[in-house]
């Protein structure tokens, strides 16, 4: 018999899942307003570099410490059709596994996910693998990120070059 | 091969032309191993990252592979990363603080100078075991100027600070940033790859004219937030060819600069305090002096491979061949070691905003060096131009740092000296 608190915690989790998995679908699609418009006013998202995925962007060099603006100008420049190396857009698929949510209060949950990126352009197959780090609030209509932290597992962005696409 | 005909120089008509063999051939990069990257001096690192007795970090230099390490008599050291007993990698961690390095494969022990300290079972070999020649091998050539610190493979190179040449005065410029007179490397490093010969990121690296078609989504993004300062383009500058195949861009900037040029995306909080340090640079080093500091960019590159660009923020960044069509790069962020908090932050920011494999601009930088080298390889089309702005007063836009990088380039290669790396043309 399954407890009715393990029920609802599954049935968070199964939440989180969904959630994340129609964010991966999304920015496969390159749906990228839809995108920006799950996080929330104050959001950050943060890239740590390969070297130390614990790096602090307050004090360390990461690769992405974006706030909610310049996240918009991150999507604003990749559909500009300007960003060269994503001009045409490359082709990817996200593989979202491993979901756990790690704690939860009555609005606020973290959760974490693996992730594989497979990311095709000029012949190149370059998968980017690793982790991200998830703080959602609640709103009134749904779900909203607060914070993302993608860390790549990579020891570089070997052969990748650069992170030109939204991880 | 006819390693002379890949550089075209024709002063007289005004044409630089280098062949894309130069770029694609496996041979001749076996060349470049012996001629430059085991000849020429190389970027190790800097001071800074070794702050105590004992740091270390693990470094591959023209593909061999390294340990810069302070010793705990404070000595900056480099040595060859390899067992001198059967050549294991005896440092197998990328950074950290050691007074010994074991060899993990028969234990044998080096103090943090590299000095053997312990062998097992020592009595097994002959009298007279000299633990002295069996130490960590420093490498042949090793200086500092202003805290950065080259390595050089070859034992007959001339002094590091003649090699530097007039690079010295653009690293004075990086060095003297610093109310305190020390500079510091941020903690974390960002390490990719690019689908490209080595040889086109330092072309990139120094190339004003790009700038504008490239780089126009980050243009906009300083236009979009209020940063791009009126009255400046990349064009109001010069280029200059600095000795020895360095050469620098330098035009002022028309973006905020942490050190000391106040932008809007800096905020009005960080305006009085950039004013404070303009007012002590200028006390300091005079007004000429302190307005290159705080308003004038310079991309530089240092012949073979590494590149000091202090623009919207200050990299260090270096390269080595992977294989001719493809390269790794490693950069770095310096900055005052004095800065901290809302300071280091706004500093970190403007980097990231341009630089880096998330940046708004070297995304598309990596595209265009991995696009020349697919280009490469259309047949019929066997030269690239590098020609402009050979026959005239040479701007931050033209290609007289590339010219020079070129003819030093072809100098070694073949085995010949130099004296004059621009344009000038031979005397009739």
């Amino acid at each position: 018999m399954t407890s009715e608190a393990e029920t609802a915690r599954l049935l968070l989790q199964l939440r989180v899942a969904d959630f994340i998995s129609r964010e991966a679908r999304l920015l496969d699609d390159w749906r990228l307003e839809e995108w920006l418009a799950l996080f929330t006013a104050d959001a950050c998202y943060v890239v740590p570099g390969t070297d130390d995925p614990q790096a602090d962007p307050r004090r360390s060099l990461v690769l992405i410490d974006d706030d909610r603006e310049r996240l918009g100008w991150r999507v604003k420049r990749l559909l500009s059709g300007h960003a060269h190396r994503e001009f045409p857009w490359s082709r990817t698929r996200r593989l979202v596994s491993n979901v756990l949510v790690e704690e939860h209060s009555a609005n606020r949950i973290r959760a974490t996910a693996a992730f594989v990126v497979w990311r095709f352009r000029h012949r190149h197959a370059d998968p980017f693998i690793g982790h991200a780090d998830y703080e959602l609030v609640e709103e009134d209509d749904g779900l909203r990120i607060a914070s993302k932290r993608v860390m790549i597992d990579q020891e570089s962005l070997a052969p990748n070059g650069a992170v030109s696409m939204i991880l | 091969m006819n390693l002379a005909s890949l550089v075209v120089d024709d002063r007289a008509r005004g044409v630089f032309r280098v062949h894309r063999a130069t770029m694609t051939s496996e041979e001749i990069l076996a060349a470049e191993r012996e001629r430059i990257f085991s000849q020429a001096w190389l970027y190790l690192g800097h001071e800074s990252e070794l702050a105590e007795p004992g740091a270390y970090r693990r470094r591959t230099v023209g593909g061999r592979p390294l340990v810069f390490v302070r010793g705990s008599d404070g000595v900056i050291r480099a040595l060859h990363n390899t067992c001198p007993h059967r050549g294991a990698i005896v440092c197998r961690q990328d950074a950290g603080v050691a007074k010994t390095f074991q060899c993990f494969y028969h234990a044998w022990t080096f103090d943090n100078r590299g000095s053997l300290i312990g062998v097992p079972d020592e009595a097994a070999y002959a009298p007279g075991f000299d633990r002295a020649e069996r130490s960590l091998a420093p490498v042949v050539g090793h200086e500092s100027y202003r805290g950065f610190h080259f390595v050089c493979f070859d034992r007959n190179a001339e002094p590091l600070g003649d090699y530097l040449a007039g690079a010295r005065e653009i690293l004075d410029l990086v060095a003297d940033q610093s109310l305190d007179g020390s500079m510091r490397v941020v903690k974390g490093e960002q390490r990719y790859s690019i689908r490209a010969n080595w040889k086109l990121l330092a072309e990139n690296s120094v190339d004003g004219y790009h700038a504008a078609p490239v780089h126009k989504t980050y243009l906009a993004y300083l236009q979009g937030t209020g940063a791009l300062l009126p009255g400046t383009a990349v064009v109001a500058g010069r280029a200059r060819a600095l000795g020895n195949g360095h050469g620098v861009i330098e035009y002022r900037a028309p973006w905020g600069r942490p050190v000391a040029h106040w932008a809007p995306t800096f905020g009005e909080a960080a305006r009085e305090e950039i004013e404070a340090i303009r007012a002590e640079l200028r006390e300091r080093h005079g007004a000429e002096r302190a307005e290159r500091i705080a308003d004038w960019n310079r991309n530089m590159i240092i012949f073979p491979n590494l590149v000091v660009n202090d623009i919207m923020a200050v990299t260090i960044r270096t390269f080595s061949p992977v294989r001719a069509g493809e390269m790794d790069v490693t950069a770095w962020e310096i900055a005052p070691a004095e800065e901290s908090g809302e300071r280091l932050i706004r500093r970190l920011h403007s980097f990231l905003e341009f630089l880096g494999p998330g940046g708004f601009a070297t995304p598309d930088d990596v595209e265009a060096l991995d696009s020349c080298q697919i280009g490469f390889a259309a047949d019929g089309v066997e030269w690239s131009d590098i020609s402009r702005g050979m026959a005239r007063e040479p701007r931050p836009d033209d290609e007289l740092q590339m010219r020079s990088f070129w003819r030093e380039w072809q100098a070694r290669m073949t085995g010949t000296r130099r004296s004059d790396w621009s344009d000038r043309r031979p005397a009739a």
